[in-house]
């Protein structure tokens, strides 16, 4: 048994340095590697241990599985890489299901401890499997990427969480009797526990069900092992949980909610900030320019000043938004020495990634010094924005933090936003009982100017107006980033 | 039973620090990284088939394939993704600069 723990201790040694690698991006590519080889020595110790080292059809197995991982894989365009893990993330739940349903038919595992670990991690696998699914498919657009909510969802989720914590218990206290012919209505009522638990989670909100649906599955995973008696698999479903619980955490601090409020769907008091948008967006503006907390640019507060009435505004970005003049914001471009581009969604929706790399090539250039502003959770899933730019062939060393680069807006002279909205909305930081009221956000209109080329002038996700649109330092280019975005730079070069 | 729970529970102490520590450039890669640890249940699945009856057998042979397929096709899909982070060389970025 000691050698056992001894090669156990090892290979997880080997997980370990492998996440320590992934601390830096010159040395990730390697703390990836090393993470797959620890999984095959895991596997190999696994068959060696049992016995099945020269058992043909479990390799088979194995290899169809491999196989249709690595084509997938290597097969996905990056664009798709959310829902591609997503859903490999809900195999793996889906598998720690199914050995814990089938754990018991060994006759080598018996008592509360075990009974009780399994009918868990059968339920967390099942969540796992089917809220993944259904993940997966909104991040595929074959379901609506917005939010769906049923009538009474609330209550149907608790209900259909009682009767499978019923079941579950029946089974673990009873387990002779009830562990199998009450399976089925523990699978099916955390099918539908995971359906409806992430179907009312739409957009924004997306990169924190991804993390947790991680979690869930690492959570399912350590259970499994737990009930398996496998030291191993416990603490490798450990460090899993941990990522996801640690990345969910950061995603809840990016958005100001709570995982518990996400989890209820979106913010109700999105759709009444909809409702009266207008009235309100012009109060807003008013207290954005009063307030006390936004250090604007000495220019931006000039113009604020010397603009019309706060009540006048709106009206103000409604004539913006016709025709902006093209040769304005090449102007603006031509005479920043400094940009900061803050990429948001729509950016990865429009595919304008490779266009923002050949503006940061065209400006730098020109001389001009460029960075990249990237807010915890613009996209879809954690790190998005820098995946997308990594690939158009950005190098990482430009992609600034939140944190970091907020102080710098000020000294700025032109901030581009391409596709991003909520994450840039000053009225965070002033406006009231708004869902993203308190939300951290780039402080852009403490630039010197400020070009907005997003798709339309609505608000975000969370449903709350930008006022940052009717600032007078801000020009407005509204259609899709990939047609705009071209458009700019022709206009640059020539 | 209790080596296995004193183990999760280290493994989550040290996890937390180190996972903490890695900045959220890299917070993709991360998570589809521990997104193919997550297959590691293949294990539990291998010794199941190495136990059970054959009757369980399409039930874990299908566990198995599924956490291949995770394990596989995360960390396959996770070096895909490291391998586009880089710094170009000076040279290639002076280049960039000449033909604009």
């Amino acid at each position: 048994m000691s050698y056992q723990i001894a090669i156990a201790s090892l290979i997880t040694v080997g997980f370990l340095v492998g996440i320590r690698l992934l601390q830096s991006p010159r040395t990730a590519v390697w703390g990836n590697r090393l993470g797959a080889l620890s999984m095959v020595l895991a596997i190999i110790f696994a068959l060696y241990e049992r016995g099945l080292l020269s058992e043909q059809r479990i390799w088979l197995y194995m290899v169809a599985g491999a196989g249709v991982g690595a084509v997938l894989a290597l097969r996905v365009r990056m664009v798709n890489m959310p829902q591609m893990v997503g859903m490999f993330n809900g195999l793996g739940g889906g598998a720690s299901a199914l050995v814990a349903a089938t754990a018991a038919q060994t006759g080598e595992l018996s008592g509360w401890f075990f009974w009780w670990t399994a009918v868990f991690a059968l339920a967390l696998g099942t969540v796992t499997f089917s809220g993944s699914a259904v993940a997966a498919l909104k991040l595929q657009g074959m379901i609506t990427g917005r939010a769906i909510v049923v009538r009474g969802h609330g209550t149907l989720v608790a209900v259909l969480m009682i009767a499978g914590a019923a079941a579950m218990a029946g089974a673990a206290v009873a387990p002779d009797q009830l562990f199998y012919p009450v399976m089925p209505a523990t699978v099916l009522a955390f099918v539908l526990v995971g359906i409806y638990m992430t179907i009312r989670i739409g957009g924004a909100d997306m990169p924190i069900v991804i993390s947790f649906l991680n979690s869930l599955s690492g959570v399912a995973a350590a259970v499994c092992g737990l009930a398996v008696n496998d030291m191993l698999l416990a603490g490798v479903g450990a460090l899993v949980g941990v990522a996801g619980l640690i990345l969910t955490q950061l995603m809840c601090v990016g958005i100001n909610r709570s995982l518990f409020s996400v989890l209820g769907g979106p913010d109700p008091r999105g759709k009444t900030m909809a409702a009266t948008a207008q009235p309100q967006a012009a109060s807003w503006i008013e207290a954005a320019a009063d307030s006390s907390e936004v250090e604007l640019a000495p220019e931006a507060r000039a113009l604020l000043e010397s603009g019309p009435a706060a009540g006048e505004m709106v009206e103000a970005a409604d004539v913006a938004v016709e025709e902006p003049e093209p040769k304005e914001v090449t102007d603006l471009v031509r005479e920043a020495s400094s940009v900061i581009i803050v990429p948001g969604y729509g950016m990865a929706v429009a595919q304008a990634q490779h266009a923002v790399r050949e503006l940061v090539d065209l400006l730098e250039g020109k001389g001009k010094e460029v960075k990249i502003a990237v807010h915890p959770v613009a996209g879809r899933m954690p790190g998005h924005m820098n995946v997308l730019l990594a690939e158009a062939g950005l190098d990482y060393d430009k992609f600034v933090d939140m944190d970091d680069i907020n102080p710098e807006f000020a000294n700025t002279d032109l901030v581009i936003i391409v596709g991003a909205c909520d994450v840039v909305n000053p009225a965070a930081r002033t406006a009231e009982q708004t869902p993203i009221q308190g939300m951290p956000v780039l402080h852009v209109e403490e630039a010197r100017s400020v070009i907005v080329l997003n798709l339309d002038d609505r608000p975000g996700y969370s449903g709350v107006p930008n006022p940052l649109y009717g600032y007078g330092h801000c020009t407005l280019v509204l259609g899709n980033a990939a047609d705009t975005l071209p458009g700019l730079i022709e206009i640059l070069k020539s | 039973m209790f080596v296995d729970i004193a183990f999760v529970v280290v493994l989550t102490i040290i996890g937390y620090r180190i996972i903490a520590a890695v900045p959220p450039l890299l917070h993709t890669p991360l998570m589809s990284g521990m997104n193919a640890l997550s297959g590691v249940t293949v294990i539990g699945a291998l010794l199941i088939l190495g136990l059970a009856p054959r009757s369980v057998e399409p039930w874990a042979a299908l566990a198995v394939i599924m956490g291949m397929t995770n394990v596989v096709g995360g960390f396959l899909v996770t070096e895909r993704m490291l391998r586009m982070f880089r710094i170009r060389q000076r040279p290639a970025r002076e280049q960039g600069g000449e033909r604009t």
